[in-house]
Parts: structure tokens; C-alpha cells; sequence
């Protein structure tokens, strides 16, 4: 059942309006209003989307409400219309996102308090805002793409935000140009979709008339559209081999970390694949291949964090190892697990990035956490909140991470992945292991912070601390709307999102509390031996590196993967442009064929004079040539 | 009725071209040229409203006799192909000289403003002629004032480029002048009537051999317009060293004369050869897309990268038009509209920094953005636009375009991605060299933000982006039913060509095969 919801696009006009404010009134009316414009929009989204959600609660199950914008690209036999849609799943994420957008922007109030760009940085947040509900909101694949490429912008904007660092500049166009390669995927992967369907004569991108055509795609287009958008996800959500913007982003504004590097945009990626799970259910090897790269991120991306000393650089690699959670539950068909995962990382993440802010702040700009420790008493606020979103992404009940992570390994295992499933358990105790040192170096032992910036020590503004205490409330019991088994009221969120997305439908039956346990004893004994090295024996981490030099090295730096692109892509596609195309083919074969007109040849060195002053003659030589010759050919064609 | 609508069209900006040459006074010579745009472009509206979206033929037609003795008539008329790009045209010429009389041009005012009017004049007339002889006219006529603002109000090399720009044009066209002479001979053979008329001209039988000589001869004089890899090389000179105005008429409007050309006259006129050559010109095409992206890259000046920019785009124009099918075909018809729109943006937003610092070079800018945020502002929208972001109008014809490439021939959309990756590559690249970074001169400290004049050329061009981006619908819902029209004959032809190359096929289906075949359609016709 599909209600009219016109109120559907309040949740987009409000972010929009709060980008034209900031854009056009807000360096005029100054900080006090963008601060009250900026976040209040997101507020009122929150406020809107509620609203639509209880609606939604209100109706029978698979109910979703919708209003049609009007119609955009019409051309030949495609159609495509501007319209939105709340659903099951889009609602949950239109929550989150409005939910945990508006306590970031909230944050972002006392963070950016002496940055003279404020008005700029609250347009940006707000179109970011405005694109991320587009993308989730779209009844259709195509409109998502408008969101998919404006969230892609607005982060390109936002990491280059302190633009004057060259590098963040270029930090910045990594991310673009790397998203655009996943994009270019997501782009032939609606071709395919279109093709195929129009092949049948049914054109459309529309989601519910996608739903119901998606059997006439037949397994081989469905495995190369959802080959194709998985694309575009390892892009948007940093999955390999394209994760390497994420860890550069870090160098933007930390809520801005925390909102679209952690929280929401890199999670568009998940809500696609989920969105379009009537697609991946009917391609296996797709869905494989989602799962895989899943699981393999999530390893791979933990291990990197283990030593890196640079605090936002481990939540980086965390993210991307979690997003590969997440990719793992979708991949396993379960759609529901992945999008609980989301929206539990959603609260502890986000939670992580802006508790890392917090130290940052009041660490007057350090992330070396090398240069951090013993701040637990300065920071008490900032200590537990971070505290709590560590036990939850650690997995400890009852916190959220431990429902929602045990949810996508059961799956990954009951699906038939035992491999998959494996990775995961591991990954769980690094992800125990690398958080917990986090916390110990940051907040426990000496402190090792400079003396001057000592005495400047301090706890944020309510302002900041307010929606830390939020999001620390949401990661202990956000996890609680799905209990595992027939405990209280049971999968409730799962059953939620089930006309949604479709059932899981497990190959394997395991024993529930068996793979729990597994997991459990692997995030226990990652706390434990987190615990052994940086409180109980501080040396035996400098040991380790010292005698694993090379494989410290490695993690360190990350594989080199940065380096190994460089070398195979980015140096030699420049050097073949300048050297090659530009130099060698335009310069000299084609524009000197065409300078010459095949009578001369020219030496570089002459290039300068000659085109000045014997080309003309060559011209007119050649153009007489030419003249005679069609007045001949005419001449020849009226006798013929 | 409208008689004598188009005409009033064409003719006004010539009327107003004389007129200034009557005026000696700088003021007096701007403010009349802007009003002289300022007609043609209210009245491309008016032509507009009276325009009718469901009819695919020629709308608003004159016909007179012109030169009876060689059946060469004065006929004009407009359709959904040309009915945008008179706008774009109209409109551009209006913003050029909005932003030339800002300080742009200091010498010889009356003769610019003259030029830049009977240029839109030439403009005017190529895209309204029916009659293939008043067409070569115009399209002639086109030259002769870019040659004069090219190597008047240039800059460097502008004599090199003046003469580089109009021979490459007129070799093309030459060709072309013969295949018209051959085509009017074919139709005196078999119709025993003299006539330049199009409509006409479609239906003169030709040989396969003929039809594949004269469309070459077409072909080659409008790939060059676009311009088509390999034949691009005159562009980067020319833009480089035009005046600014010149450059945004080069690229916005008059390359657009050599994708039209290919709609109007090369494709409908010998759709067997076309529809045959789809490979070749598909391969040209991408060649283009992706040589122009990475020559793009590397350029120093930053008129350059936007010449090699647009060898790019037109690439993707290509790509649509060969496409042949309806997807393709309205977007490469819309994409030509974006390029003239963001690319003449570009041009005049580069221009803009000219004026100020009298350099293009991209290494003496950097850190720009705290000097002069709102014209960083603009330039960004431009740049995005430029790259296809959704919600712009690039967006809506790349898309088609590569939705048409991938129904025609699949690869040939796999590589057009690789060039909207490429796009955002350079034109990022650019934007950061330019705008990010530390201020690294002192020279760039001083230099100011946009005036109210530029804020006035640049708003309409922010406008058309936004509008054309989220309300494609009336500007392709008009466009569509004439290229339908002119899609109908190549489909024909394909369908001919299909029949010819595999009769052998038709033949070894056994007859009880071809019975069961035929069923359904005949059970359909009967119906």
C-alpha cells in the first residue's frame, strides 16, 4: 500500500533552503545565524521525517508513503521521473541520517566557533544534507544517482574544505576522481539494466516497476548490472580496491569525518546493494563477489589499523573495515543485517569521530596519539562517551555493535560462507584490539602531550558534549531493537525491514549461540591483549615492531597500495598524456601533418619561426591545390 | 500567420551591424550593439512560443524564388533541430557583448561590435536554411567575421590562427560545395528539376558508390566544424588566440554547425552510408572523448585545456548522433546545447581572469579563491556543469548519449564512461591549480572579484544550467518529433542494409520456418 505523502519533500526543502541561506545571507548576517540556520534545518528534517515515520509505523507491513516531483529526462523510449519514496528501508535511513546528521551539525557549532569560514562550511553541510536524502529517498536508480554523485561532491568540497593546504586540495580530487571511477560502474550498470528491461519493451528505473519486472533481466544481465553498481559501491563505500580516498578524507573538518566519512555517505554503498536486492538475489556470483570483497576489506582494512599512530587515520580504516561488515551482511542475503550493522555503526562511529574531534579540539589540532595519554580525567565527558562507542563497536553486550555484528556473521555463516564467516571472527578481535588501544594510548598511562598545549586542556562546550552523551545513549541501546532468538520482542527490526528487502533464506543451520561465542572470545581476547600491551607491559608493542620490522613496515604503510596505484596508473596515464598524445601525436604528427601539409617536415627547434612566417604559403599552396582539384573532379563528373 | 518571422531574425542583427557602423561614439556603439542582440534574442523567444511541439517538419517556412534559373530558392524554416540553437545562439551573442563592452575590447569598438553581429547574422541563416545553396551561403558567410575577430582582437599567434582556422574550414567546405554541385546534377538526372531544396534532395536515389563518395565529401567538411579527432588541431590555435567573445561564439555556437550539419544534411541525406559508418564514426568519437580528456590535462594555458576540453565534448555529441536512435540522437542535440552554454561560461569566466591579470597560464595563478570567492563560486558551478554532474544539465545529455551508445553498440558506452572519469580529472586538476592551494603571486593578491556587469553575463549561464539540468522535458518534448522525423530514414536504410547482408539467412530458414515466423506479424497486420 502507497499513501500520497506530499510532506515527503519538506524533508529535501529544508536542507536546501539552508544552503541558499548559508550561500547567499549567511556571510551578511554572520555567525550567530548560520549557526541557528545551519543545524535548525537538519532539525526540522529530523522533526518531518519523524512524522513520516510514525505515519509509516502506522500502516500494515510493506506500506510506503510517496510523492511524485515531476517528470525529468524523456527521451526516445526512456522515461525517468523526480519522486520520493519512504519505505521501510529508506525510512530507517532517512532517520538515521536526519537523526545523527542534525546532533552532527549540532557538534559542528562548537567545533567550527573560531573558523571565519562558517557560512561556507554550513552550505556545504547542508548540501550534503539535501543529497544524502535525495539518494535515499529516490523512488528510482537514476535520481539515486543524482544523490550518489552530489554526496560525492559535497565530501570532494568538504575535504579540501581547508583548501589553502594544498594537500588537502589534492586529498579532495582524490576522492572525486576515485569515486567517479566506481560511478562510471554505477552508470553501466543502469545501462545494462535499461538496455536488457527495454529489450522487453519495459523501460523504466523505477524501483517498485523494477521490483516487478526483475525476472524478464534474466541471471546474466542481473550478474553484470549488479557486478556493474557493486562498482560504484567499492567506490562510495571504500571497499577494495577503490577504499583508497577514505583514509585521505580524514584531513577535512572531524564532523565532517564523522557525518559523511563514517555515518552516512560511505554507507550509500549498502543501501544501494539493499535497495536493489531483488537484483542480487537473482545473481549469486554478484552477491558472492559482494560478500568476498566484504570480507576481505574488513580484514584487510583492521590490520592497517592496528598501528597506526594517527587517531582519525585508525577510525578511517575502521570505517572501511566495518562498511566491509556490512558488505559482508548484504552479501550473505541478508539485507536486514546489513542496513542494523549501518545504522548501529551509524551511532558508534559517528560517536568515535566526533569523541576524536573533541581531543583534537582540545588538543589544539594533534592526532598523534603518540603525543596523547592520560586524558581521561581532563576529558571525562569525551572518555566515556568514547568509552561506551568502543564497547560497541567491540562487540560487548549489551552494547549495540554486539546485536548487530553477530547478526552479519550468523548470516555470513548460515549463507554458506564459512570462510567469510571466519575473516569476520578474526576481524573482530583486531577490531577489539586496535579500539582498545585507541582508547588506552588516548585516555590511560602518562600523559605525553606538550606542555604548552597542557595548560590549554580542556573539555568542549555543551555544545560539542551534548550530542557526544546522545550518541553514546543511541550505541548502548540502539542495538536493542533486534534482540537475537525469541527474547522480549525478538527480530523486531529485522521483521521491519523484511517487505523491504526480502527475507534472508540461510543454506546452513548453525547453532546461533556457537558463532556468537566464537566471536565473542575473538573481540575478548583482542580487549585482553590490547589491554597487555599498552597497559600491563608498554614495551612489548616497540619490541613487536622492532623484531617484525617488515611486516610493521607493511601495515604501516598500508601495503604501499597508494604507492602501487602511482606506479601503475597515475604516473604512466600522465606521462602518456604529455608525452605521447599531447607532445609526440598532437603537437607533432597531427598538427604537423596538417602545418606541413605533407611538404615539410619540421625540426622542433624551427617550429616557432617557420609557423610564422612560411606556413601561410604552404596554406595557400595547399588551397590552391586543393581548388584545382575539386574544379577537376567537377569538371570530370558534368563530362562523365 | 507569421510571415516573415524567421527573416526578421536573421536580417536584424545585419540591420544592426550597419547601423553601428553609423555610430562613432564608444557608449553609443556598446549600448547599440547590446540592443541589436537584445532584438533577435526577444525575438528567438517569441519564435519559441509560436513554435509547435508536436510537429516534426519545418515550422514558420518562407519559400521565395531566389535564382529561378538554377532552382535556387530563398527557404527558410525551423524545426526541433535547430530550434535551441538559434536560442543559444541569440543568447550568447547577447552575453558576449554584454561582457565585451566591460573592458574587454578597448580598440576599434564599432568594427567588433559590427562583426559580432554579421556573425550572427551567418549563424542565423545556417541553421534556418532549407535550400542546401542559401546554406552554403551562410555557412560561408560565418567565416569571414570569426576570420576578422579572430585576427583583429586576438591575442599571440592571431594571424597564424585566423588563416589556420579558415582554410582548414574551407577545404571542408569546398568539398562540401562539390558534393552539393553533384547532388543538384543527380537530382536534374533523375527528377529533370533544377533544385538547391532539401526536402527534395532527400529523395534523389544514388548509387552505393555515389552515396558513400558524397557523404564522405559532407562528412569530412563537418567533422572538421565539430571538430573530429583527427582534423581538431585548428581549434586549440584559434580559441587560444581569440578574443573572448570570439571564442565563446567559436565554441559555443559554431562548432555546433558542424554536429548539425551531420543531423540536417550528412546522416538524412545518405542514411545507408551513415548507418554503415556508425562504427567508424562511433571509433572517432571515443578517440575523441578520450584523447581530448588527456591533450586536456597537460595543457599550460588554460584557453587550451578548454579547446582540447571541447574536442572532448564533441566527442560525446558524436557518439550521440551515430547512435542513431532516438536516445542518443536528443541527447547529442542536447549536449551541443550544454557544451554552448558551459563552455562558453568557461571561456568567459576565463577571460574575466584575463582582463585582470593578462595571463592564462594556469602555473601563475593558485590560492585565488580567498581573493575572489564569488567569481571561484561561479567558476565551480561552471566546472561542474562542464563535468556532468547530476542536477546540471551536462548530466542529462551525457547520459543520453551514452544510453544511446550502449543500445547501439555496447563498448562504445564502456569507453564513453572512461571519458567522464577523464572530465572530472582535468577539470578538477584545473580548478585546484587555480583556486586552492596558498596564493604563490603577489600580484594575485590585489586582483578584484566579479563587477556587477560580469555577475549579469554569468547569472543567465548559472540560470540555463540549473533549469536545463532539472527540466530537460520542454526543451527534448520539442526537439524529439524531428528527429523521429529524421531518424525514420536511417532506420529504413538499416533495415534495408540488414536485408542485403544476410539474404543467405532469409534464405536457409526452411520455409516452414519462415511461415512460423511470419505468423505473428501477419496475424498482427490483419488486426
Amino acid at each position: 500500500m502507497t499513501v500520497e505523502f506530499p510532506a515527503l519533500a519538506l524533508i529535501l526543502l529544508f536542507p536546501a533552503l539552508g544552503v541558499l541561506f548559508n550561500l547567499f545571507l549567511g556571510p551578511r548576517y554572520g555567525r550567530g545565524a548560520v549557526n541557528v540556520v545551519g543545524p535548525g534545518v537538519v532539525f526540522v528534517a529530523f522533526g518531518v521525517a519523524t512524522w513520516a515515520f510514525l505515519t509509516l509505523l502506522a500502516m500494515p507491513p510493506g506500506g510506503a508513503l510517496a510523492v511524485h516531483l515531476w517528470g525529468w529526462i524523456e527521451a526516445g523510449r526512456f522515461h525517468t521521473e523526480l519522486g520520493l519514496r519512504l519505505d521501510a528501508l529508506s525510512g530507517v535511513m532517512v532517520m538515521i541520517v536526519t537523526g545523527v546528521g542534525a546532533l552532527i551539525h549540532l557538534y559542528s557549532v562548537g567545533y567550527m566557533a573560531h573558523d571565519e569560514d562558517f557560512a561556507r562550511f554550513f552550505t556545504y553541510m547542508n548540501l550534503f544534507a539535501f543529497s544524502m536524502l535525495i539518494l535515499i529517498l529516490a523512488d528510482n536508480l537514476l535520481m539515486m544517482f543524482v544523490g550518489w554523485e552530489g554526496v560525492g561532491l559535497c565530501s570532494y568540497l568538504l575535504i579540501a574544505f581547508w583548501y589553502t593546504n594544498p594537500q588537502f586540495a589534492y586529498n579532495g580530487r582524490k576522492a572525486f576522481v576515485v569515486n567517479r571511477i566506481g560511478d562510471a560502474g554505477f552508470l553501466l550498470g543502469i545501462f545494462t539494466i535499461v538496455a536488457t528491461l527495454g529489450a522487453h519493451d519495459v523501460w523504466t528505473l523505477d524501483f517498485v516497476e523494477l521490483r516487478q519486472h526483475a525476472a524478464l533481466l534474466g541471471g546474466a544481465a542481473a550478474t553484470a548490472a549488479g557486478f556493474l553498481l557493486f562498482i560504484g559501491a567499492t567506490g562510495k563505500s571504500a571497499q577494495i580496491p577503490l577504499y583508497v580516498w577514505l583514509p585521505d578524507a580524514m584531513v577535512g573538518p572531524t564532523p565532517v569525518s564523522a557525518l559523511i566519512h563514517a555515518a552516512t555517505m560511505v554507507t550509500a554503498g549498502v543501501y544501494m546493494i539493499a535497495r536493489l536486492g531483488f537484483i542480487y538475489t537473482m545473481a549469486p556470483a554478484a552477491l558472492g563477489l559482494v560478500a568476498t570483497i566484504g570480507g576481505l576489506t574488513a580484514l584487510f582494512a583492521a590490520t592497517i589499523a592496528l598501528v597506526q599512530p594517527d587517531i582519525k587515520k585508525v577510525l578511517a580504516y575502521s570505517t572501511i573495515s566495518q562498511l566491509g561488515y556490512m558488505f559482508l551482511g548484504v552479501g550473505s542475503g541478508a539485507y536486514a543485517s546489513g542496513i542494523f550493522h549501518l545504522m548501529t555503526h551509524a551511532f558508534f562511529k559517528g560517536l568515535l569521530f566526533l569523541c576524536a574531534g573533541s581531543v583534537i579540539h582540545a588538543l589544539g589540532g594533534e592526532q598523534d596519539m603518540n603525543k596523547m595519554g592520560g586524558l581521561r580525567r581532563k576529558l571525562p565527558i569525551t572518555f566515556w562517551t568514547m568509552f561506551i562507542a568502543t564497547l560497541a563497536i567491540a562487540a560487548v553486550p549489551p552494547f549495540s555493535g554486539y546485536f548487530s555484528k553477530d547478526l552479519i556473521l550468523e548470516a555470513a555463516y548460515d549463507s554458506g560462507h564459512s570462510w567469510l564467516w571466519f575473516l569476520g571472527v578474526i576481524t573482530a578481535g583486531l577490531t577489539s584490539f586496535y579500539m582498545f588501544r585507541l582508547i588506552f594510548m588516548t585516555f590511560f598511562g602518562e600523559s605525553r602531550v606538550d606542555s604548552e598545549k597542557e595548560h590549554h586542556l580542556h573539555e568542549s562546550p555543551a555544545v560539542m558534549a551534548i550530542p557526544l552523551i546522545v550518541l553514546a545513549i543511541l550505541a548502548t541501546v540502539g542495538g536493542w531493537v533486534n534482540l537475537p532468538g525469541g527474547l522480549l520482542w525478538g527480530n523486531a527490526f529485522v521483521r521491519f525491514l523484511t517487505p523491504a528487502v526480502g527475507a534472508f533464506k540461510p543454506i546452513v543451520e548453525a547453532s546461533p549461540t556457537s558463532l556468537s561465542l566464537a566471536a565473542s572470545i575473538a573481540s575478548a581476547l583482542g580487549i585482553a591483549l590490547a589491554y597487555l600491551f599498552y597497559l600491563r607491559l608498554p614495551g612489548v608493542p616497540m619490541l613487536l615492531a622492532w623484531r617484525l620490522k617488515d611486516l610493521y613496515n607493511l601495515l604501516l604503510n598500508k601495503y604501499y597500495i597508494d604507492q602501487l596505484y602511482n606506479f601503475i596508473v597515475t604516473r604512466p596515464l600522465f606521462w602518456v598524456s604529455d608525452n605521447v598524445l599531447n607532445r609526440a601525436i598532437d603537437s607533432f604528427v597531427i598538427d604537423g601533418a596538417a602545418d606541413g601539409a605533407g611538404l615539410a617536415v619540421r625540426t622542433s627547434g624551427q617550429i616557432a619561426r617557420r609557423a610564422e612566417t612560411g606556413n601561410v604559403q604552404h596554406y595557400a599552396f595547399v588551397y590552391l591545390l586543393g581548388a584545382l582539384g575539386i574544379v577537376a573532379y567537377y569538371l570530370f563528373l558534368v563530362t562523365h | 500567420m507569421n510571415g516573415g518571422l524567421l527573416t526578421a531574425l536573421i536580417f536584424l542583427p545585419l540591420i544592426g551591424a550597419l547601423f553601428i557602423l553609423m555610430q562613432s561614439e564608444e557608449r553609443a556603439i556598446w549600448n547599440s550593439a547590446f540592443i541589436f542582440s537584445l532584438l533577435p534574442l526577444a525575438l528567438s523567444f517569441y519564435v519559441l512560443a509560436e513554435f509547435n511541439p508536436h510537429v516534426a517538419e519545418y515550422q514558420l517556412a518562407e519559400q521565395y524564388d531566389w535564382i529561378p534559373a538554377f532552382g535556387i530558392t530563398y527557404h527558410i524554416g525551423i524545426d526541433g533541430i535547430s530550434l535551441f540553437l538559434v536560442l543559444l545562439t541569440t543568447i550568447l551573442i547577447t552575453l558576449s557583448l554584454l561582457y565585451s563592452g566591460g573592458g574587454d575590447i578597448e580598440e576599434r569598438p564599432r568594427e567588433f561590435c559590427f562583426f559580432m553581429l554579421v556573425l550572427e547574422t551567418g549563424l542565423l541563416g545556417a541553421l534556418l536554411s532549407v535550400d542546401l545553396f542559401l546554406f552554403y551561403i551562410f555557412w560561408e558567410v560565418m567565416l569571414i567575421p570569426m576570420y576578422f575577430l579572430i585576427g583583429m582582437w586576438g591575442h599571440g599567434r592571431k594571424i597564424y590562427a585566423a588563416i589556420k582556422f579558415v582554410l582548414f574550414t574551407a577545404v571542408g567546405s569546398l568539398l562540401m560545395l562539390v558534393a552539393i554541385l553533384y547532388l543538384v546534377y543527380s537530382a536534374h538526372e533523375h527528377f529533370n528539376r533544377t533544385s538547391f531544396d532539401l526536402p527534395l534532395l532527400y529523395q534523389v536515389p544514388l548509387t552505393v558508390t555515389e552515396g558513400r563518395w558524397l557523404f564522405a565529401a559532407f562528412a569530412l567538411a563537418f567533422a572538421i566544424k565539430v571538430p573530429m579527432w583527427p582534423v581538431h588541431t585548428w581549434l586549440p590555435d584559434a580559441h587560444t588566440n581569440a578574443p573572448t567573445a570570439g571564442s565563446v561564439i567559436l565554441a559555443g555556437v559554431m562548432l555546433k554547425m558542424g554536429t548539425y550539419g551531420f543531423l540536417r544534411f550528412a546522416v538524412p541525406l545518405f542514411p545507408t552510408v551513415a548507418v554503415e559508418a556508425i562504427p567508424l564514426f562511433m571509433a572517432l568519437a571515443i578517440i575523441g572523448i578520450i584523447y581530448g580528456a588527456l591533450v586536456a590535462m597537460m595543457q599550460p594555458d588554460l584557453k587550451r585545456l578548454i579547446a582540447y576540453s571541447s574536442v572532448s565534448h564533441m566527442g560525446f555529441v558524436m557518439l550521440g548522433i551515430f547512435a542513431l536512435n532516438p536516445e542518443g540522437v536528443d541527447g547529442a542535440i542536447y549536449q551541443m546545447l550544454n557544451h554552448g552554454v558551459s563552455t562558453g561560461g568557461l571561456f568567459l569566466l576565463v577571460g574575466m581572469l584575463y582582463m585582470r591579470r593578462h595571463t592564462r597560464e594556469i602555473s601563475e595563478f593558485g590560492g585565488l579563491w580567498k581573493r575572489v570567492p564569488v567569481y571561484a563560486a561561479v567558476f565551480m558551478v561552471v566546472m561542474l556543469s562542464s563535468i556532468g554532474l547530476p542536477g546540471l544539465n551536462g548530466f542529462v545529455g551525457e547520459f543520453l548519449i551514452m544510453l544511446g551508445a550502449f543500445l547501439r553498440i555496447r563498448l562504445a558506452a564502456v569507453f564513453a564512461v572512461v571519458g567522464v572519469i577523464l572530465g572530472a580529472l582535468y577539470m578538477l586538476w584545473t580548478y585546484e591549480r587555480v583556486m586552492f592551494g596558498p596564493i604563490t603571486r603577489a600580484v594575485n593578491e590585489t586582483i578584484g572579484d566579479l563587477t556587477g556587469r560580469e555577475i549579469a553575463v554569468m547569472a543567465p549561464v548559472i540560470a540555463l544550467m540549473l533549469f536545463m539540468g532539472l527540466f530537460p522535458r520542454p526543451l527534448i518534448s520539442r526537439i524529439e518529433p524531428s528527429v523521429t522525423a529524421m531518424l525514420a530514414r536511417a532506420n529504413v536504410a538499416q533495415a534495408r542494409l540488414e536485408l542485403e547482408r544476410q539474404p543467405n539467412r532469409l534464405a536457409a530458414l526452411s520455409p516452414a520456418r519462415q511461415i512460423s515466423n511470419r505468423k505473428p506479424e501477419m496475424a498482427a497486420a490483419a488486426r
